[in-house]
């Protein structure tokens, strides 16, 4: 095992997570909202949506538009994997978010954020699958 | 249509912090939770800043009880530890796992027209209803993000 450390990475997601704990932050003040993105997008998409879903998603589509219209390339890591896998992770991530009642944003980031100790066992449970599944496609199969 | 506008805003926030946190990039991620191989621990940073910016936040406006706007807050109200929690969360790791991608930077790179994105969006819709097929438990109450708000207590 070897760690690797790039000063430019850290800073720039040090960064980035404190934009998104201000944003998670900043719909709670204004909305009265839990950013979870898993729920949100399977609310939006039912009948009987509310406009502020539809409204939350637009904004993070419009983020990845933004940097696509700056000239940002699509990350190798994402054009390079087969499309029936993605459709597969999807699916599993659709799924196991709504049984388990969040994602990394509603568990991960505002759960935690409020101290629940529901969403401390969804985090630990899930990063360790998806630990353990990166070690299985990576050093067994 | 003020409600519209802060929620746009910051989803659009929200979005902005994914694509520099890195989280939008899935070898990142995949390097992020391999831990027996080259590990990158970057990513942890973006939860660790993320909810160590969010907490004091988080508090605060729970201590006001309601939103800026006079909404009550629409907290999360279940409280127990079951299997779905585990089991749920489980599948969501697997998913995770598989692609480096989860629903946030999914629809981020969704809008940036990857198309390994629209699909991964579209599925993780279908894999939702999915769920919503699967029988409930009884004491389960309505979901939170349902049209009638929860106020704490």
């Amino acid at each position: 095992m070897t760690i690797i450390l790039d000063p430019t990475q850290l800073a720039d997601s040090l960064a980035g997570g404190v934009i998104i704990g201000a944003a998670a932050s900043g719909l709670l003040f204004f909305n009265g909202r839990i950013a979870g993105i898993s729920g949100i997008l399977a609310s939006a998409t039912r009948r009987g949506a509310a406009a502020w879903q539809w409204a939350f998603l637009a904004g993070l589509l419009a983020a990845g538009a933004i940097a696509g219209l700056a000239g940002q390339h699509l990350p190798q890591g994402l054009t390079g994997q087969s499309l029936p896998l993605l459709a597969g992770a999807g699916l599993l991530s659709g799924l196991g978010a709504r049984i388990g009642g969040g994602c990394t944003s509603g568990h991960g980031v505002c759960g935690l954020a409020r101290l629940s100790p529901r969403s401390l066992v969804a985090v630990l449970v899930f990063m360790a699958v998806a630990a353990a599944t990166v070690f299985v496609r990576r050093h067994v199969l | 249509m003020i409600r519209r506008l802060t929620a746009f805003g910051f989803g659009l926030l929200f979005g902005l912090g994914l694509l520099l946190s890195g989280m939008t990039d899935p070898d990142r991620v995949k390097a992020f939770l391999d831990f027996t191989g080259d590990w990158n621990p970057a990513l942890a940073l973006v939860m660790g800043g993320a909810t160590a910016t969010a907490m004091p936040l988080f508090a605060w406006i729970k201590r006001r009880n309601r939103s800026i706007m006079g909404d009550p807050l629409a907290m999360p109200s279940q409280r127990v530890i079951d299997a779905r929690l585990v089991v749920g969360s489980a599948i969501f790791g697997l998913g995770w796992g598989m692609a480096g991608i989860c629903p946030g930077p999914g629809l981020v790179m969704a809008g940036h027209l990857a198309p390994g994105a629209l699909v991964f969006v579209g599925t993780a819709i279908l894999g939702a209803r999915l769920a919503e097929c699967l029988p409930r438990r009884r004491a389960e109450v309505t979901p939170v993000y349902s049209g009638t708000q929860r106020v704490l207590p």
